[in-house]
This record gives C-alpha cells, structure tokens and sequence, in this order.
C-alpha cells in the first residue's frame, strides 16, 4: 500500500516537450483514472511512473520515497497492458507465478498464491492452457491475475479494457471494481474513455497536451468542469458548448438567437463578453420528459424543431434546432417523435455552465 | 454432369496437377543428390558410362574403405579434414549467432544514430562475391602469419555470417512485442533477465534457423577455404574433395564418396534443428 505523488513531472523526447511539469498527489488505496485524449501524455505519464520512461524532469514518489532512477522491478508495482502483454510461451500458471519466480521463491510457495489468485478471478481450469488458447476477455483477466499476484503497492492499468467488445467491457469493469475492492491497492488507471473513468475511480485526472486540466471526483468533474474542454470531454452525450455573447443581460448567440443570463453568472459576466454557453443534454428536455420537474425558477421554455432522434429504449436522445446549431437533449418516459415535429423544451438554465471563449476557463467561482 | 460433380472433378484435377508439379520440382531439386550417393557406390566406368546407366549393376563399398586406408591405398586424412570442418563451422557459427542476436536485438529495439545507414552498410558487404576477397584477404592473412590456421578461417566465415544473422535476428526480435519485456521487467526482470527469460524464447525460431544457415555455409564454403587453407592443420573438407583429383585423372567415386560424408552432418543438423522452426509462437501474447 503507498501513496504516489508526481511533484513538476517533466517528459522530453529530444527538443520535444510531452508532459509539461504535473503535479499530483494520489493517495493510499485511492483509485485514480488518467483521462483524455490520445496523445494528451496519460499513457507517458503511466510509463514514467512503471520506470518505463525515463523521468526528464521533476519527482516521482512512491510510497513517499523518490524512485525516478530505479528500474521498474525496484518500484513494487504491477501494470495491467493494453495489449496484456502474457508471455506466449508460458501457461497461465507460469504467467501468473512469473514473478514470484524471479523473486526466487520455491515453486511449492508459488502454487498456492496462483491458485489463490485463479480463484478469485474464476481462472483455476484455464491454468494449464496458454494465452494463444483463451479469448480477449480471459486474457484480460490472466493480466490482471499476473498482478495480483505480486501484491504490489501500486497497481497500474494502461487502457486495459480498449481490446475488448462493449458487453465485455461492462463485465470487466465490474470485476475491476470489486478486485479494487477486494486488494484494497492503489491503483492508476489509465483510459480514454470517460465512461470508465466515471465508473471506476475516485477521483478522476483529466489531461490534455501533456497539462492536467482538472483533478476532482466524478461529481466534481461532471457537474463543475473548471474548463471548456473537461465539459466537453466528460459526460456521454457531450456537453452542448456554443459560442456567444453577452448582451443586455442575456446570452446571445451568433444568429441572434438569445436565452436569458443564468442567475448564478449574473454578477460574473460583463456585456459584450465573448463567452461559451454549455448545457448538457440532461438539461435540455422536452417540457414534462426531464429528470427535473420543470418547475424551477430558472427554467426557460422554447419551441425547437427536432431534426432526429435516437430512441435508446428508456430515453430519447433528441437532436433539435437551434441558434443555428444542433443541440442534443434527454428526453425520459419517451414517445415518439418525428423530425421536423416543432414542441416545446425546457432549458434548465440552473444547470448550464459559461466558459469564457479566449481561456476556456469556467465563469463561475 | 451436374454442376457439383464438374466442380468436384475440378478440385481433383487441380490437386493432382499439383501433385505431378510438386514431383517434377523435387525431381530437379534430388536428383544430383541421389546421383552423387549413387555414384560413391558404383565403378568409375559406370559413372562415366554413356549413355547413363540409371540401374546400378555393381554396387560397392569400395570407396569408403579406401577413404579411411591409409596413404597410398587412396586414402586422405578424412578425420582430420572432418575435424577441421567441424571445429571451424561449429566455432564460427556460435561467435556469428552471439554477435547476430546482440546486433539483430539493437537493430530491433534501440534507436541510434545512423541505424539504417549501417544495417544497409552491413548488408552491402553480401553483395560483394566472395572469391573477390580471396586474393585481397590471402595478402592480409599472410602478413599476419594466420593462412592455414582454424583461427583465420572463423574469423572470415564469422564476417561472411554476421551480416545475415543480424538481419534474421533483427526480424524475428521485430515480431516479439516490446511490451512482453516491459511486462517482465514490471514482474521483477533485469533488462538482462528480461531478455533470456521472455525475449529469447520467443525469437528462438530464427535464431534456429539463423544458425543452420550460418553452419552450412561455413560447413560447404570452399572458395576461402581453398585459398587459405595449406595442410590438414585446417584443411576443410570440401578442399578435402580436390585430394581426389591428380594431375591426369579424378577419381569421381571417392569424390562422391567424400560428398556423401559431408552432407551427413549437414541433414542431421537440420533435422534436430527443424523443430524448432515452428513460428507462429508469439500468438497469444498480445491482443492488437
């Protein structure tokens, strides 16, 4: 069990700057997620951290001990792969007990953490098959009993889920969650996908260019993105994020269109600033289908025209016009509707968001 | 005829063509070598007979026997040629096999400066024939006082191999994923360990095969040999075959004779070696 801290973390290729002096601090048994998109330097920093990168600049600390210099076998971690990464000319025994074999352990004190761990991840009749014999998702569970076994300090996953099919994934998210569960580890995991983020950590990195833009729990980052770029980047379907302006105390869009200053900005915008409106889709429902009631102070009503919707069984994701843009709304109980249908939705202006449009900073304290 | 039955007759014909192909080809390919074993066996008269007689009438052992009497009874010092051949192939073909997986390894894995200049330079040098070395390579060996001795000879059939283990090597240690060493080095690998535990299984296939190849070359190489080779100090035994011939006459049979005892070593090596030629391995490593 340790604590990580990365302290003005720097990452160089040559002249090249990838990880721009982060800063982080990860606390014991904490389940942290690396999110953004690829090439924002998640996966460089999951590396630097294993010690397979070499540290440019800064401080890593495991464990409150400063381990930039040493190999990774001195680190005390184990690291699930994308790829998995099992040795092909092992069975799933000698996998898993790989490392407690180099560590010089006898081969009777092995079997039983094997077997252990086999349990706990229902792998005991696939133990004497190799990797080239099991499907995606039990290769994804050998990876991760190969970790376990070690019972490392840290546990890392570098986008362990992104080989597998959707209905997979689910699954394995699950398992993810109850082993964390289980091993009580720290753990750093890394994904694009923020769906997984969400799910599984407590607390969730955002990072993009190699800066981290956000550090907060999946509360925090979904309902008060401190920038443009966290709100678009989480929550699924996107944030609606459209530029304007403010003008005679209301938001005006570039067609004119206009939707009434949200109370809680009031005091926080000046006229004729450039700004970006965001509202997620959750916020935008036709009248009497929200998950809000509709009868808050701060709800505006409008007549839209749908374009299309996408039914998804329990709800509706509708696409509507307006301001000269597409904006995406959650329509719960749905019925059915047809494009080119006009009715009336409901903005829930308590819960939109204003970014300024030069910094992508949030607008609110 | 219905259309499954023509396709059925089809498929039949086509895999028989194939068949007749495949015996036609490996005819060319052995019958030199059933005419040499054949030829060990058999009178010079008849070897020389023509038109060629295909059926053996007299068949001997003659010139095995007389290979291994000593001198003046039509023997040569086979032992001491088999020696020779065997201390400079076996030798030559492990440094060139240990220098092949250092340099195919960093051509796979390292980035360094000047890398494909010098993988291009390395294979440039197999282009140039051999024998156009002999003369320049005979002065060389000579000043240093190494022509008729094992050491010289290695030392040119490791330069010979090295080029082509490395560029073998390099391509089977392309196709073992990097993550797999990341991976062992994470469970408590050295670099080192990293490499002989994971790295070096995997790639084993071509360093198998490099090896066969690296073998016979050196095993049958006789342009060099001839060259620097004096004496049964190190004389090989394809040089050995030219003891067979005389001012006036060549005695075709032992010669054949001879060739059969080398191609022996060469199959069973093969033979041993071959099952490890199974590629395919490094399925199941990674998902991609």
């Amino acid at each position: 069990m340790a604590t990580v801290s990365l302290e003005k973390l720097v990452k160089r290729y040559g002249a090249v700057e990838v990880v721009h002096g982060i800063d982080l601090e990860v606390a014991d048994r904490e389940f942290i997620a690396l999110v953004g998109p690829s090439g924002c330097g998640k996966s460089t920093t999951l590396r630097m951290i294993a010690g397979l990168e070499p540290v440019s600049d800064g401080n890593i600390k495991i464990g409150g001990r400063v381990v930039n210099d040493l190999p990774p076998r001195a680190r005390n971690l184990a690291m699930v792969f994308q790829s998995y990464a099992l040795y092909p000319h092992m069975t799933v025994r000698e996998n898993m007990g790989f490392s407690l074999k180099i560590a010089g352990q006898k081969p009777e004190d092995i079997a039983p953490q094997v077997e252990e761990a086999a349990k706990t991840l229902d792998l005991t009749h696939l133990l004497d098959r190799r990797p080239s014999q099991l499907s995606g998702g039990q290769r994804q569970r050998v990876a991760m009993g190969r970790a376990i076994v070690r019972q490392p300090d840290v546990f890392l996953f570098d986008e362990p889920l992104s080989n597998l099919d959707a209905k997979l994934r689910t699954q394995m998210r699950v398992e993810i969650k109850k082993l964390h569960a289980k091993v009580q580890s720290t753990v750093i995991y890394v994904t694009h996908d923020q769906v997984e983020a969400m799910t599984l950590a407590d607390r969730i990195v955002i990072m993009r260019d190699g800066y981290i833009e956000q550090v907060g729990t999946p509360e925090d980052v979904f309902q008060r993105p401190k920038s443009k770029f966290v709100a678009g980047f989480i929550g699924s379907p996107p944030m609606n994020l459209k530029d304007a302006e403010i003008a005679d105390g209301q938001v005006v869009f570039a067609n004119g269109d206009r939707l009434p200053l949200p109370a809680r900005f009031r005091d926080r915008v000046t006229a004729g600033q450039k700004v970006t409106f965001g509202l997620r889709p959750d916020d935008l429902y036709p009248a009497g289908h929200g998950i809000h009631s509709g009868e808050d102070a701060d709800v505006h009503k409008q007549d839209l025209r749908v374009i299309l919707t996408e039914p998804l069984g329990n709800e509706t994701l509708v696409f509507s016009d307006f301001a000269g843009a597409e904006w995406v709304g959650r329509m719960l109980n749905p019925r059915r509707l047809s494009p080119g249908e006009a009715l009336p939705f409901c903005f829930d202006l308590s819960q939109a968001h204003l970014f300024d449009r030069e910094s992508g900073r949030t607008l609110r304290g | 005829m219905n259309e499954n039955a023509k396709a059925r007759f089809n498929g039949l014909l086509l895999s028989a063509a194939h068949k007749i192909g495949l015996f036609l080809a490996m005819t060319v390919i052995c019958l030199p070598g059933l005419w040499i074993v054949l030829a060990s066996f058999r009178p010079t008269v008849e070897i020389m007979a023509k038109p060629p007689v295909w059926i053996p009438q007299d068949l001997s052992f003659d010139a095995y026997v007389a290979m291994f009497s000593g001198v003046g009874q039509g023997g040569i010092p086979i032992i001491e040629y088999f020696r020779n051949s065997l201390i400079i192939s076996v030798t030559s073909t492990a440094i060139a096999l240990a220098i092949g997986m250092a340099g195919g390894y960093a051509f796979a894995r390292f980035r360094f400066k000047a890398k494909s200049s010098i993988f291009l330079g390395l294979m440039l040098t197999r282009t140039v024939p051999g024998i156009a070395l002999s003369l320049p390579l005979f002065f060389v060996y000579s000043k240093l006082g190494i022509i008729d001795t094992h050491f010289g000879l290695i030392t040119a059939y490791v330069a010979l191999n090295v080029p082509f283990t490395i560029w073998l090597i390099d391509g089977f240690f392309r196709q073992v994923p990097k993550d797999l060493a990341e991976a062992a080095q994470i469970d408590g690998c050295t670099r080192w360990q990293a490499f002989w535990q994971v790295e070096f299984p995997l790639a084993g296939p071509g360093i198998a095969s490099a090896g066969i190849f690296a073998f016979l070359t050196s095993w049958n190489e006789f342009a060099l040999a001839s060259q620097l080779t004096r004496s049964v100090t190190s004389k090989t035994l394809p040089v050995g075959l030219l003891d067979y011939t005389s001012e006036f006459t060549i005695d075709w049979r032992g010669m054949c004779a001879l060739a059969v005892i080398m191609i022996i070593p060469a199959l069973v090596l093969t033979f041993i070696v071959q099952k490890h030629l199974v590629s395919g391995l490094t399925s199941g490593a990674v998902k991609g």
